[in-house]
């Protein structure tokens, strides 16, 4: 690379044999002060990672010496005889996170094919820009819009319908069972499917954008209709960038805090009903960590944040092989 | 020209305002005295030109700031026992008391109207009574119009000192909430949704049809929702007042409990609130920073003597005179410098 660069130089301009081994050493020292200036930075993500993981394992310590296993798989949580048990947060984390994808995969999924393929050009950009602005929405605000205008629409106009309407369903009256609240699991998971929305939107519409059209054309003139060309051709096409936004919108959905904490109950429960108060991992911290009083507390508390990052973890590791399983076999 | 004369007036204010070096006392905790703690320090630094920054994290936050002497005090609704201050080198003092009231959101029934005793909420917020036409609420209001609406119970999310003090009425007036829940900043919730601050609560109650929920009595008034009256030990119905509060202490034994930590909870008296509190402040015994220590002394001593109006204006209830010479005695006793002298007298 840089002997072609100077060889087109060398063309216009007689140089002296000295005087280009000189620039020849600059510009070699300048690539090395670049590749050490990104390589550091490279390696000092590695660095903060682990100082992250050693802080939380030291800090976790105590509680996970006390109740051991017990932590992981005991639903009390109780302050007065500090007796700590995780499984109420986990399940809350992963049913929010499970049902706002649920929610939140096919809707981003339809709004992106439509922005790409089907929806005319003045609406495009409307459309684009009012879901980028639904990203940027700080989640205190969802939390706030959340309190005062989701839930007690739903509390009055909808979970009543649901719970008189699955009554009688074997399986479906115990997922929408109890007093409506308003506010609780379903109502959370509502709320984190709005903010994951755009993530998985975007993120597909600009893969959807990337596909080259001439496979898109060639589909269309053997007589594809428009589902065939995007369920057989653009989607394989894409996967791996779906996939990608998907888990983006997975992470957040599982380390959300502050909206959720709003509308979720905090009731340190697991309820078999959706409708009911429950709680998370990250909303338990961020209620109870500036009034933990004692060493065990404290640490349970730290103990739960060593557990979501367990659970990011896996969850990203688990996206990692799904995606290398797709490219091995389409490779 | 412009330049120079900008440069003289900066130099000029500069000057001014170096001799009196104002002093900042620092302190951290329970968010229920905020408000008259802001008032008092507002009007102080009027007074004196000294400030107080208050930061109100929560009584927990307050124990565990002052035991790590990062502020000159801390504040805490849930006083300390003997033996964890003298542990910690504390001294502590009440300031101001207040009550707790139980709010409803209930249809047909208006604020002040419905009555419940202490068994009656205790059972309500185990979950064992589940609607309002329960047979134990109707016989306490007979005339009321309760429908079967279901009952939902708004807790605190966040450990608080009102919560201890509403727990810790309950444990007294209930055997069954006593063993399975206790009292503490925070419990096992056996039932309920939980939000956070008194403000969360009051929130939720103001939303939700057929709630109850417990939160200070001047979140109650401000967002003018439907309190409950309560029978109090003697067997009298009391509303909550600043009188039924006052009551309470009344017959509280201040001197004689350590750490003047009495809670006022389930007081005698007929005309007493029953879920009264006092609010705590924790101070050092021996102040690494003695003049940031003489300055907050210097702020309560003010308090007591002239921010007693203040505090009723917001519902709180000033301390006794007797109970506040008490306090003063203990401050001039106890609270001293490295060498060992006393750092308030109560000439002062």
């Amino acid at each position: 690379m840089v002997d072609m660069a100077w060889d087109g130089q060398s063309v216009s301009a007689r140089q002296d044999v000295k005087e280009r081994a000189r620039a020849l050493d600059k510009l070699r020292t300048s690539d090395n002060v670049f590749r050490v200036l990104t390589r550091t930075a490279a390696l000092f993500v590695l660095l903060i990672l682990s100082g992250v993981i050693v802080a939380l394992i030291s800090g976790s310590l105590p509680a996970l010496k006390e109740f051991g296993l017990d932590f992981i798989v005991s639903q009390s949580w109780n302050p007065v005889t500090e007796k700590f048990g995780a499984l109420a947060p986990i399940y809350g984390t992963l049913v929010t996170s499970f049902v706002a994808m649920l929610i939140a995969v096919p809707f981003g999924l339809l709004i992106a094919m439509f922005l790409t393929e089907l929806c005319p050009m003045w609406l495009r950009r409307p459309i684009g820009i009012a879901i980028e602005l639904l990203a940027g929405i700080p989640s205190i605000i969802y939390g706030i819009w959340g309190l005062f205008v989701l839930a007690p629409f739903l509390q009055q106009y909808v979970q009543p319908g649901l719970i008189s309407t699955f009554e009688n369903v074997p399986g479906l009256s115990s997922l929408f069972a109890g007093p409506p609240y308003g506010i609780g699991v379903l109502t959370a998971s509502l709320i984190l499917a709005i903010m994951v929305l755009p993530f998985i939107t975007s993120i597909s519409r600009d893969v959807f954008d990337a596909v080259p059209p001439v496979l898109k054309e060639a589909a269309y003139g053997l007589g594809c209709s428009t589902w065939e060309v995007m369920r057989y051709v653009v989607l394989p096409y894409t996967r791996v960038g779906v996939i990608g936004g998907c888990m983006l919108g997975l992470g957040r959905a599982l380390g959300e805090t502050m909206a959720v904490t709003f509308v979720i109950g905090n009731a340190h429960k697991i309820a078999a009903s959706l409708i009911a108060p429950g709680t998370t991992i990250s909303a338990t911290i961020a209620n109870e960590f500036t009034e933990a009083v004692g060493d065990l507390y404290t640490s349970s508390l730290v103990a739960l944040g060593l557990i979501l990052f367990v659970i990011t973890f896996i969850v990203l590791a688990i996206a990692r092989y799904l995606l290398l399983r797709i490219e091995r076999r389409i490779g | 020209m412009n330049f120079i004369k900008a440069i003289v007036a900066a130099g000029l204010i500069a000057a001014s305002t170096l001799p009196v070096r104002a002093l900042d006392i620092s302190g951290a905790g329970a968010t229920f005295p905020y408000p008259i703690y802001a008032k008092w320090a507002d009007s102080y630094k009027k007074e004196t030109g000294n400030g107080l920054n208050y930061q109100s994290i929560g009584s927990g936050g307050g124990i565990k700031q002052i035991q790590a002497k990062t502020v000159t005090f801390g504040a805490t609704d849930m006083p300390l026992k003997g033996e964890e201050l003298e542990k910690g080198g504390l001294i502590q003092f009440p300031t101001v008391m207040g009550g707790v009231v139980a709010v409803v959101n209930l249809d047909g029934v208006a604020g002040g109207e419905l009555v419940l005793d202490g068994a009656t909420i205790a059972k309500i917020f185990q979950g064992e009574i589940k609607s309002w036409d329960d047979a134990a609420i109707k016989k306490l209001n007979p005339s009321a119009k309760l429908s079967a609406q279901a009952i939902v119970v708004v807790h605190r999310s966040d450990g608080s000192g009102t919560t201890f003090v509403f727990t810790d009425y309950l444990s007294k007036v209930s055997a069954d909430w006593k063993s399975k829940v206790g009292a503490n900043t925070a419990v096992e919730w056996p039932t309920g949704l939980g939000a956070k601050g008194n403000e969360g609560v009051a929130n939720n109650v103001a939303q939700t049809k057929g709630s109850i929920g417990y939160v200070e009595y001047a979140y109650a008034k401000q967002n003018k929702l439907g309190f409950t009256k309560l029978i109090n030990q003697a067997g009298k119905t009391v509303a909550p007042t600043v009188e039924s509060f006052t009551a309470a202490a009344a017959n509280a034994n201040w001197e004689g409990t350590p750490g003047f930590g009495v809670i006022l909870t389930n007081e005698p008296g007929d005309g007493s609130w029953p879920i009264s509190s006092a609010t705590f402040i924790l101070i050092h015994k021996q102040p690494q920073d003695a003049a940031a220590a003489t300055e907050a002394l210097k702020f309560f001593a003010w308090a007591y003597a002239k921010g007693g109006p203040a505090a009723q204006e917001l519902d709180y209830v000033p301390m006794p005179a007797k109970v506040v010479t008490a306090i003063q005695k203990v401050w001039a006793g106890q609270i001293k410098d490295s060498a060992g002298k006393p750092l308030f007298s109560a000439s002062n």
